[in-house]
Formats: C-alpha cells, sequence, structure tokens
C-alpha cells in the first residue's frame, strides 16, 4: 500500500507500477532570502540528492525565489500520527497561561 | 510517532465522513493524510492528473517555434515559457502524487491515451501569431480556470496552483505584447494576428468545459469546493475580459452575436460548435495523433537516460555528502 504522506511521504512508492525506471521523490525545501527559514516548497523525483538539488533549483528557483536549497528523501521524514492528532496536541489545550495576553492585572502599565 | 500511512485508519467512518464534511463546510483545507470519500480522491486525481498532462503536452505547440522565433529575445521568452509549461506539470504531477497514485502509472494512462489533456493543444500553430494566441487567449482562459483552483478544498492542488498563477501573468502579457506588435507592424502582419486570432478564439472559449447543463460532475465538483465557479460562468467571466483587450489590440473577435447586454451587465455571445469539441476530444483533432506520437517518444527515447542517472547515483551513493557540499 503506497503510504499518503505530507506532501512528503513517499516511503515505498520508488518503484513505479509499471516496473520501469522511477527516480526516488525528494522533498525540496528554499530559503527565500537571508534571515529566514528553509520552507517546505514542493517536491521532485530525482535519482540523487546532486541531481536533486539542482533539479530543485530549476524547477522551483526560475525568478529568484531562494538563495538556498535542501533536499531530503521523501522516505525519511517521519511524520506525527495523523490519526491520534487530537491526542497527540492534546497537552497544548487548555493552557490559555501560557499566553501572554491570559494575564490582564498588568494592564495599562507601561512596558509590560 | 510512525510514519503515517492510510492503512492505519482507524475508528468509526461514519465520524470520518463527517470530518471531511466539516473541513469543506467551514472552507478548510483537506490534507493527503486526511481521510477523504473514494469518489472525491478519484475525481482528483483523474482533474490534477490531466491538468498535469495538459501542461506537458502544452510544451508542444509553442516548442514548435522556439527555432524559427522572430529574434533572439523573442526565443528566450519561449524558451522560458514552454519550461514553465514544463515546471508546471512537475507541481502537479507531485501534487497528484500525494493522494496515492504514482507518477510512472501516470505517465502510462497519457502515454496509453487513458487519460486525457485539454484539447486545446491539439490544434496546431503554423503561425508566428499564434504564439500571440495561445499566450492571450489560452492562457487567458487558463488563468480565468485556475485563479480559483487556488482556493480548492484539496490542499495540495492549491498550493501547486498559487505558483502556477504566479507564473502564468507573464505567459499572458506576453502574448499580448506579440499581438500588439503584430499590429503595429505591416498589413500583412495585422493580418496574420486577425487570422490567428479567428482561429483560437471559439477553442479557448471550449476550454472552459461543456455548457453547465452538459456537465453532471460540476455539481459534485463545486459541493466539495474543488471547483468554485461553474464552466459557463467563468467562460463569461472570461469573455468580458478579453472584449475590452481586443478593442485595444485593434482586433475583431470572431463572433458577430457578440454584443453588451446592459441588463445583464455581460457580453452575450454566440453558440459554440460543441460538436467540433466533441471530435477533438474523441481523437479527431488537428494534432492529437502527433501530440501523443512525440511524448510517446520522447519518453521512450529519454528511458536510457533515466536508468543511466539511476546506475551513476547508485555507484557515486558513498560521495553523496561531500558532492553536496561542493555545490552548496
Amino acid at each position: 500500500m503506497a503510504a499518503r504522506g505530507s506532501d512528503a511521504d513517499a516511503a515505498g512508492r520508488e518503484h513505479g507500477v509499471t516496473g520501469r525506471e522511477t527516480w526516488p521523490l525528494w522533498e525540496v525545501f528554499i530559503r527565500s532570502s537571508r534571515g529566514l527559514s528553509h520552507v517546505h516548497a514542493g517536491s521532485l523525483h530525482a535519482p540523487d540528492a546532486v541531481m536533486a538539488v539542482r533539479n530543485a533549483r530549476d524547477l522551483y528557483t526560475r525568478r529568484g525565489e531562494g538563495v538556498s536549497v535542501w533536499v531530503v528523501p521523501s522516505s525519511a521524514i517521519t511524520a506525527s500520527d495523523v490519526d491520534a492528532r487530537g491526542a497527540f496536541f492534546e497537552s497544548a489545550e487548555g493552557k490559555e497561561f501560557r499566553h501572554a495576553t491570559y494575564y490582564t492585572a498588568s494592564e495599562g502599565v507601561p512596558h509590560l | 510517532m510512525s510514519t503515517a500511512t492510510a492503512d492505519d485508519l482507524t475508528g468509526d467512518p461514519a465520524e470520518e465522513e463527517l470530518t471531511f464534511q466539516r473541513l469543506i463546510d467551514d472552507d478548510s483545507r483537506v490534507e493527503p493524510t486526511d481521510w477523504m470519500p473514494d469518489a472525491y480522491r478519484k475525481t482528483l486525481i483523474r482533474q490534477m492528473s490531466q491538468h498535469a498532462h495538459s501542461e506537458i503536452i502544452g510544451m508542444q505547440p509553442e516548442g514548435n517555434w522556439i527555432t524559427r522565433a522572430p529574434s533572439l529575445k523573442r526565443k528566450a521568452i519561449l524558451m522560458a515559457k514552454v519550461q514553465d509549461e514544463a515546471g508546471h506539470g512537475l507541481y502537479l504531477y507531485s501534487a497528484t502524487e500525494t493522494l496515492g497514485i504514482d507518477r510512472e502509472t501516470m505517465y502510462e494512462q497519457l502515454l496509453t491515451g487513458k487519460a486525457k489533456y485539454s484539447s486545446i493543444f491539439n490544434y496546431t500553430t503554423p503561425t508566428w501569431a499564434d504564439m500571440g494566441s495561445i499566450g492571450w487567449l489560452v492562457d487567458g482562459a487558463a488563468i480565468c480556470n485556475q485563479v480559483p483552483l487556488c482556493r480548492c478544498s484539496y490542499a495540495p492542488y492549491g498550493r501547486a496552483m498559487v505558483r502556477i498563477c504566479k507564473e502564468e501573468s507573464f505567459h499572458q502579457r506576453q502574448g499580448f505584447e506579440i499581438l500588439l506588435t503584430l499590429m503595429r507592424g505591416t498589413p500583412e502582419q495585422q493580418r496574420m494576428a486577425q487570422e490567428s486570432v479567428n482561429r483560437w478564439y471559439a477553442p479557448a472559449l471550449m476550454m472552459f468545459g461543456p455548457t453547465d447543463a452538459e456537465s453532471p460532475n460540476s455539481q459534485r465538483s463545486m459541493a466539495w469546493k474543488i471547483k468554485r465557479f461553474s464552466n459557463d460562468d467563468l467562460r463569461q467571466r472570461f469573455v468580458d475580459m478579453i472584449v475590452p483587450q481586443a478593442e485595444i489590440l485593434g482586433l475583431t473577435l470572431p463572433d458577430p452575436d457578440l454584443k453588451w447586454n446592459e441588463e445583464r451587465g455581460h457580453y452575450d455571445f454566440g453558440e459554440l460548435d460543441w460538436d467540433e469539441f466533441y471530435a477533438v476530444l474523441a481523437g479527431h483533432g488537428q494534432a492529437n495523433t502527433v501530440r501523443l506520437a512525440n511524448r510517446r517518444a520522447a519518453h521512450e527515447e529519454g528511458a536510457w537516460v533515466r536508468e543511466a542517472a539511476r546506475a551513476y547515483a547508485e555507484r557515486e551513493d558513498a560521495d553523496r555528502s561531500a558532492a553536496l557540499e561542493r555545490i552548496a
């Protein structure tokens, strides 16, 4: 069964059903300018990391969209379990006290 | 933590269906890992892969003119545009793969004729003015179609469309400029532009698909928020857009029924020749056979390159990190 992951997830999908030559899938991350994080841009097929970086340049930065490119084999990405996401992210819920807006006593006090 | 797969779906399907419907109702987005109805998945695979195939086949009518573009600048522009079409195809193939179909299967469906692509690319491009008409009318119609797809309920499709739409506006403007240059030229050049627009106008209008009455799947796609507007609404929007543009170009749109309707606040336009549309769809267009034959040849003749690259990659595997550092 083919994995259906994030845009990413392609574990076990390296070989096409036709059995013909298929390059593995890579996820592409682009840093659009200095000072910003690399952000997921999309994916592509390439035979190896070097070709993946070059293909990513041609595919995702034809108009100067990036100053740096990362590629990661899609199969190397581990994702949180989507079906357990409720329980998985539960601990952040109901904890308004983690946000600055929870504290109102200091309203009107300068620089606070 | 685990790698997410579609196999480990648990819980009540009905509940998953409700969750899916809530995402649609809330104008939220469906991500690849979410449960979705099989028909939704199938509809998207069909629409998105056909869209990808259209971009790939769409390289051919313009590729035809790269060697004969009238100047080095026009040649560079045309190459950039054709490269963009390849890129759009690749974004869309990747997005479609998130639905669980692999790239080879999609290629196979295109090459065997099982999957369709937009009929517009089965028309030939006998004159340079056709590069103008394709940019202005064909890419113009594509933009009308594609802008609402940026808000498609299936997130990877929407994300691909955002990227594509940014690039399409260059395509439309360069087409307009080609026609404008011809219209400011000699009488022969003006005739060439008019003759080309005469040929492309109706096929461009048919790009939006059959009338709403003849498009039974449209309703469901709209309910799923894959499509946001009906074929006829988009077609009307396009006509309203190009009439004033044609006036600026000094071109006549070949439709005697085209006139402003004060009451509707839209342009009325004539009945389209749907028999032609269905004939081209069925494989009887000017270039169906040659488009597919070219695509097949490119795929088969490129097979040894793909295999060689894979063999090289395997040999170089050990040096991969070192090589990456070199180009960084």
